[in-house]
């Protein structure tokens, strides 16, 4: 199959097509993790984008059910530099090609990824548009690519969201063992709402790890819906897009901080908490998509190498007086988390869910059980 | 801010010589560490014996001692440096082993000197087995089932109780020295009881096979505030049952998910965590099942290693200098990632592109030896390469090895029973040649399926071995013209060389290339920058592909391109890359811009920053020529690299590269027998008696007029390779068959052997402009007959009158002059009864440039490399170099231990690995310090058994009255005992193996001989007295094969026992040395 890859600057990539045939639109990013190729194509962020990944050999472990971290591809496309063949893993049920047929979503490989990578570190993000097909021109990717309405702006959330709300009963647990309900590893000590702007499945497994029950709620659940729920605390999650647009969102989220009740905003979730605050976001040049970012904890000194997927960002510059900043980035310094200064509210930029990637950030879900502990405990006092 | 602004000093202990198993991967650590501790403004001292290293440049530390690394020299050299700390774990297990000593003996303690980098807990933890499977199990990791043995019967009942096939592994050795796999009773008994005798602690450890499990290592940096960071992951191409040394090996993990590999991050931080590697570097190994996923831990170091050196190439993040910082108490986020110089070092380096390291095997110099692979490492050294494809990487890798290879080439002809049994057996218990008979089978139509099953290999590479060998069978006898610009791109891309593809064709390499040159398919150059391009990189380090954008940016600068030695072998080792590191440094400081080329992952050479620009290519001539395209240096030079560089003189000459130095035309003198004749005759200098043979009868014939003892060997090698000494027609007859095996169409040289002549090394340096510096004479210990590289010398000469030295001064320059040498000359004579014979004349870098350097104090691959680029000797200000006031051994190091069956004679044919050096004020100092650095553990008392062919029966009474008067009990042989009695020698008569029980070898196994003199010459008895040297082998004892040696060993043992041993510091004498010539 032939592919093209066309970005609105004008560069034509020719390479080969492999998954769905057709023709797929978006902003063009690339994501530096080496593994996890399966969970980056379940991600519900990725809406809206047309992903490349830098290392050469992708699809080399199939996909298999336990790993998704949503109920299908987000992305619009996928950007390789080699055709990936016949997967080698026990846990593989397909392979990446027919998986991207499945979800039908083009898939081009066989171009020059790194000089890709290259320009868009230099030029920024832009939109592009990947063509697939028997015969395939030039001039229709490039069309497309330019007609693509720019990510800023757009509310991608409603496409990737459940409709209403539903519990969720997983814990994770090793690879050889699958997914375990949790009423048969403990009894639940605390309820938290999950508002879903695209949730990763993995932010959902850990807090049931650690003892929580969870209610998913779609994200124009309005506040006083969800403290009829009488969550111990609430969770914003990740999600696709400019948070900026998400006014009802922030809404909600100013209330729940008003009716007390502690907050984890967690990628979109921590954008939307500076927004509902009072702080701007930004568009980044080329964004944050990778699995070896060192993020700081500046109350521990410690280092977390985290899995990093946002193409904005607060701007540290705006945040208010009532915020102060947890996390920076050590690759560029921008801001990577924020705590409220009086109340149990914190935010982090960067993926603590891992899925793909480190497991070093997932100490903040044990800081969001110890404030529900904690508060609940002073509420009780 | 380092935390421990109290270390102010830092003692550095090496690894000592090369060995298998330990090779130069811990001088290019130990070269980033010195760089780094000075960095911070410690006062480095340094101990490492191996005088090849770089790190033992007198300007890369405050004071280095060429010592041997063991404890009791090392307390000398506390003892008057008194340094703050020490830095084990930068020098392998031997330093590691050596900071346990000094912990053991008090001496870490008596002089208030803390380990930094790990502390006595964790090596222990990390190497005792027992330990550290309790450790694992402590903090929830899987471990192999296993159980340790201390004796035979023991050993039995827990392979019994676990069930075969079981792993063996001793305690306590290097590389997994003695260990193996049995898969039945008879080896268990074999393997375990060598192994028992190879534990220093007798003790080995029994362990569940976890064989065709699939392999992975984890390179894991810690930081005293507990961050950690994996630098690489790899994944073994070869499962489980292959040493990860001898392994095939790829980076990053290429069949595991990103859970998986998540668990295994996890997993390896939290060994670090639980071991205690505070700070630094360290490797976790780990076996996966393929079937289920279980995850097991195989063992880990907690110290820089050879893994760690690969991932640190593969990468661009340098593990040795960053763990060194660490030790001082920084944290990962306080210090830059160099290659980028904008982030910092606190984070995961993430590739776009594939690592694959092959090893390189000697089992040619070893053919007794059991060329399986197995547990016990038996690799003398690596290539890496780097592709955007796994297919493109292996191919360049394979190519890289220089083994005659230009990719997956044909092993086996035709289609026969025995050669199809043959195929079936080299795939199911597999040697150095595996992956070439997979591709014989692949051929042969075996299917993906029974492959897998029988090699285990994962079926993702297996595929791509597939696809390789079907690509390359449908273009078989294709014309040239067929393969257009797609076609070729892509074959190109999947890392097919031209000439494997001209071979296939059944065209010449050259057309191939022509034709891809003029369809525009030329590789592009990526950078390795640590980051997958999200950041800028300002490293010049580069591979090359065949894809759209080409990274290389040249200058337009003066630039020199240095041309690197490859893989480390048998006879082209560290000594070569040496010269390349160190012409480098000379031209840089020139002002010129200097390209290193070379592939060989271990090395001081392939580090980012010892050049300007990094290629790390293959040394194809393909693969040079298209660099000089992109870079078009001023000049190339090609003789500091050994053979490989070499071999491409020519043709690099035809194609229009500018080689500086000497040139090819000379080079080619030197080495064409018949042209050097006719040269030495000009000159009216003496060559023993010799003629060229190109067939068997012909040799025949020619060694009848000439006579025997006789040398022969096929021309142009390196390494005496199949070099023999011959002693009659039917010795000849044997050997011509297997040299025209070797040599192809080369023509077979035979030389008269000189019997009992010395045999003398020197190095000179030549400017081209009418002056040459002869730089060291080096006097050799075993007589001639034995490999230079092998054997045991002296500078200055320990016997030599001044009037030979004199006479071999002038010679030498002769030679220099005729030969037109712009740069190094190392030249070979004999002297028998004051009579000098040449040799041999190599107008390139020799092995013992390292050692004159270091033994005179002149940089002479610095100096050659300036005569090279134009400057004269004179306007360097050299002048005429004489002997040194001290005396200086070099010592070979044999790796004899890890071939089973292998005899310990030295002959022709080069077999060591590496070499120490020993200083000393007396003939005898200087060779003891030599002996111990090579792990000699001489005795101060016991017995001394003899046996000595007739030739040395004289020569040996002198030394058996100095064995006697130092106390020892002297047994030998009948023939021996008889001749010694008469001498007036109190000497016991012991039984040869062939007269009876009980017999030699049973005293020796008993403990009742702590010394061994045996030489030999005749076949008949060489195998009769094999069972001796083998034995004296394994219980470690002092033995000598040459009376040569004998000699010395004694002057050894006497300055043991009588003298007060020195510590001498290289910047001492150097600055002595090389003041009194100015």
């Amino acid at each position: 199959m032939q592919a093209v890859l066309a970005l609105a600057d004008g560069s034509i990539f020719r390479g080969k097509g492999f998954g769905a045939a057709g023709l797929a639109v978006g902003e063009i990013c690339f994501n530096t993790a080496m593994s996890g190729y399966q969970e980056i194509l379940s991600d519900p962020s990725y809406r809206g984008q047309i992903v490349t990944l830098t290392y050469p050999h992708i699809g080399n472990t199939g996909v298999n059910a336990e790993d998704m971290e949503g109920a299908k591809i987000f992305c619009s496309a996928l950007v390789v530099r080699n055709l990936p063949r016949t997967p080698s893993s026990w846990r593989s049920t397909q392979d990446l090609p027919t998986f991207l047929q499945t979800h039908q979503i083009p898939g081009i490989a066989g171009i020059d990824t790194r000089a890709l990578t290259r320009r868009l570190r230099d030029s920024g993000a832009q939109n592009a548009a990947v063509l697939t097909g028997a015969e395939i021109s030039d001039d229709t990717a490039l069309s497309a690519a330019r007609a693509c309405p720019d990510l800023p702006g757009r509310d991608l959330v409603q496409d990737v969201v459940c409709r209403e709300a539903y519990t969720w009963d997983l814990a994770s647990g090793a690879p050889d063992q699958g997914y375990r309900a949790q009423a048969t590893v403990q009894a639940a000590l605390r309820h938290v709402v999950v508002y879903d702007f695209g949730s990763k499945r993995n932010i959902l497994r850990l807090l049931t790890d650690r003892a929580c029950r969870v209610t998913v709620v779609p994200p124009r659940t309005t506040a006083a819906e969800v403290a009829d729920l009488r969550p111990d605390g609430v969770l914003f999650s990740n999600g696709p897009g400019d948070p900026a647009v998400l006014d009802y969102a922030q809404e909600a989220m100013r209330q729940i901080i008003a009716a007390d009740i502690p907050i984890f905003g967690l990628c979109l979730g921590h954008q939307l908490l500076g927004l509902a605050l009072g702080a701007k976001t930004i568009k980044m040049k080329f964004g944050h998509h990778g699995a070896n970012h060192p993020v700081k904890d500046l109350r521990s000194g410690r280092v977390l190498i985290t899995s990093q997927n946002h193409g904005f960002a607060v701007d540290v510059d705006t945040l208010p007086a009532c915020l102060t900043t947890t996390h920076i980035s050590l690759f560029d310094g921008s801001l990577q988390g924020m705590a409220h200064r009086d109340l149990p509210v914190f935010s982090f930029q960067g993926h603590p869910e891992a899925g793909p990637g480190p497991h070093d950030a997932g100490v903040i879900f044990d800081d969001f059980t110890h404030a529900m502990h904690r508060h609940r405990e002073r509420r009780h006092a | 801010m380092p935390k421990h602004q109290e270390i102010k000093s830092v003692l550095l202990i090496g690894a000592g010589p090369i060995i298998i198993g330990q090779a130069c991967e811990f001088d290019y650590s130990g070269v980033q560490a010195c760089k780094a501790l000075r960095e911070e403004g410690c006062r480095v001292i340094l101990v490492n014996s191996n005088p090849a290293t770089i790190m033992t440049d007198a300007q890369m530390a405050d004071a280095t001692y060429v010592e041997p690394v063991e404890w009791q020299t090392v307390a000398r050299i506390i003892a008057m440096e008194r340094p703050d700390a020490i830095l084990p774990t930068m020098g392998g297990q031997t330093a590691l082993n050596c900071a346990l000593d000094l912990h053991r003996e008090g001496i870490l303690e008596q002089y208030g000197v803390r380990l930094i980098g790990a502390s006595v807990k964790a090596i222990r933890e990390a190497e005792d087995r027992g330990l550290f499977k309790k450790a694992m199990e402590e903090i929830g990791l899987e471990v192999a089932r296993s159980a340790f043995g201390h004796d035979m019967e023991g050993a039995r009942q827990i392979a019994e109780d676990i069930g075969f096939p079981v792993i063996i592994r001793p305690s306590f050795t290097l590389g997994g020295t003695g260990g193996g796999i049995a898969y039945n009773r008879e080896e268990f008994e074999d393997i375990a009881s060598r192994g028992l005798d190879a534990s220093p602690t007798h003790e080995i450890l029994i362990e569940e096979s976890i064989i065709g499990w699939k392999e992975f290592e984890m390179e894991v940096v810690r930081d005293r505030a507990d961050n950690c960071i994996i630098v690489c992951s790899i994944e073994n191409f070869d499962p489980m049952g292959i040493h990860t040394g001898d392994s095939i090996t790829v980076a990053p993990a290429q069949t595991l998910t990103d859970r998986e590999y998540q668990r295994m991050r996890d997993a390896s931080i939290a060994v670090l965590r639980r071991i205690g590697v505070d700070t630094g570097g360290s490797n976790v190994q780990f076996a996966v099942n393929p079937e289920d996923g279980r995850l097991i831990v195989i063992e880990m170091n907690p110290r820089v290693s050879r893994s760690s050196a690969l991932a640190s190439k593969a990468t661009g993040f340098p593990i040795a200098k960053i763990a060194a910082k660490l030790a001082l108490g920084y944290t990962l986020d306080e210090l830059r990632n160099d290659i980028t110089q904008a982030t910092p070092a606190s984070f995961e380096p993430t590739i776009d592109y594939v690592v694959t390291k092959i090893p390189r095997f000697a089992f040619e110099k070893f053919p007794e030896a059991d060329a399986h692979l197995t547990t016990q490492m038996k690799s003398v050294g690596e290539v890496m390469a780097i592709g955007r494809s796994f297919q493109e990487s292996l191919q360049k890798a394979l190519r890289g090895l220089e083994t005659g290879v230009d990719g997956l080439d044909e092993k086996l002809i035709g289609n026969d029973p025995d050669t199809l049994r043959k195929l079936e057996q080299e795939l199911r218990v597999p040697g150095s040649d595996r992956l070439w008979y997979l591709a014989d089978a692949i051929r042969r139509g075996w299917d993906q399926n029974s492959l897998q099953r029988i090699t285990r290999i994962d079926p993702w590479f297996l595929e791509q071995i597939f696809e390789i060998v079907q690509t390359e069978e449908g273009l078989r006898g294709l014309p040239l013209a067929t393969l257009d610009s797609a076609r070729l791109h892509a074959l190109k891309g999947m890392g097919f060389s031209d000439r494997r593809l001209a071979r296939l064709l059944g065209c010449r390499e050259q057309f191939l290339r022509e034709h891809r040159q003029k369809l525009g398919i030329r590789p592009v150059y990526k950078r390795v920058d640590t980051c997958a391009a999200e950041f800028r990189s300002l490293t010049p380090y580069l591979y090359s592909t065949y894809e759209m954008e080409c990274e290389a940016e040249p200058s337009d600068k003066p630039k020199i391109m240095i041309l690197g030695g490859g893989p480390n072998r048998i006879g082209q080792g560290i000594e070569f890359d040496y010269c390349c590191v160190h012409a480098a440094m000379a031209l840089r400081e020139d002002g010129f811009e200097t390209i290193m080329v070379n592939c060989n992952p271990e090395t001081v050479s392939t580090d980012y920053d010892t050049s300007d620009r990094l290629y790390f290519e293959p040394l194809t001539l393909e693969d040079v020529l298209e660099i000089v395209a992109v870079e078009k240096p001023r000049g190339v030079i090609v003789q500091f690299g050994g053979q490989t560089p070499l071999k491409l003189a020519n043709d690099l000459e035809a194609a229009g590269v500018p080689i500086i130095g000497t040139t090819p035309d000379s080079i080619d003198l030197a080495e064409d027998r018949e042209r050097f004749q006719q040269l030495l005759q000009r000159l009216h200098l003496r060559q023993p008696e010799n003629a060229i043979a190109r067939s068997a009868p012909e040799a025949l014939s020619k060694a009848r007029e000439l006579g025997y003892p006789l040398v022969v060997r096929p021309s142009y090698v390196l390494g005496g390779r199949a070099m023999r000494i011959v002693y009659g027609e039917d010795d000849l007859e044997c050997y011509m068959v297997e040299a025209v095996r070797i040599s192809n169409d080369q023509p077979i040289l035979l030389d008269r052997f000189l019997n009992d002549a010395l045999e003398v090394d020197i190095d000179a340096v030549a400017d081209g402009e009418r002056q040459v510096i002869v730089a060291g004479i080096m006097e050799h210990i075993e007589q001639a007959g034995v490999h230079s590289g092998d054997s045991a010398c002296c500078l200055p000469p320990y016997s030599l009158s001044p009037a030979i030295q004199d006479e071999l001064r002038r010679q030498t320059v002769e030679l220099a002059l005729a030969l037109g040498v712009v740069g190094l000359m190392n030249c070979q004579f004999a002297v028998q009864e004051e009579r000098i014979y040449v040799l041999e004349v190599n107008p390139r870098a020799s092995r013992t440039v390292p050692f004159v350097s270091k033994a005179t104090g002149w940089p002479l691959a610095k100096i050659a490399s300036r005569c090279m680029t134009g400057k004269s000797l004179a306007a360097q200000g050299i002048p005429q170099i004489p002997n040194p006031s001290h005396f200086s051994v070099k010592e070979a190091v044999f790796p004899f231990i890890k071939f089973p069956g292998v005899d310990v004679l030295l002959g022709p044919e080069m077999k060591s690995t590496g070499e120490v050096m020993g200083i000393g004020a007396s003939f005898g100092e200087a060779f003891l310090k030599a002996q111990i650095g090579a792990g000699e553990h001489f005795p101060r008392s016991g017995t001394a058994f003899l046996s000595v062919r007739d030739a040395d029966k004289k020569g040996l009474s002198p030394v058996a009255r100095m064995l006697s008067e130092l106390g020892f009990k002297l047994i030998a042989t009948k023939g021996t005992a008889a001749f010694l009695q008469r001498e007036g020698l109190e000497v016991a008569a012991v039984n040869k193996v062939t007269e009876g029980r009980p017999h030699i070898v049973d005293a020796i196994k008993n403990g009742k001989v702590q010394i061994i003199i045996n030489t030999v010459d005749e076949r008949q008895s060489v195998r009769d007295s094999f069972s001796i040297r083998r034995a004296a082998l394994q219980m470690g004892l002092t033995y000598y094969t040459t009376l040569a040696g004998a000699i010395a060993g004694a002057a050894a043992i006497q300055a043991l026992m009588t003298e007060e041993r020195s510590v001498l510091r290289l910047q001492d004498l150097n600055q002595k040395n090389t003041s009194t010539t100015r």
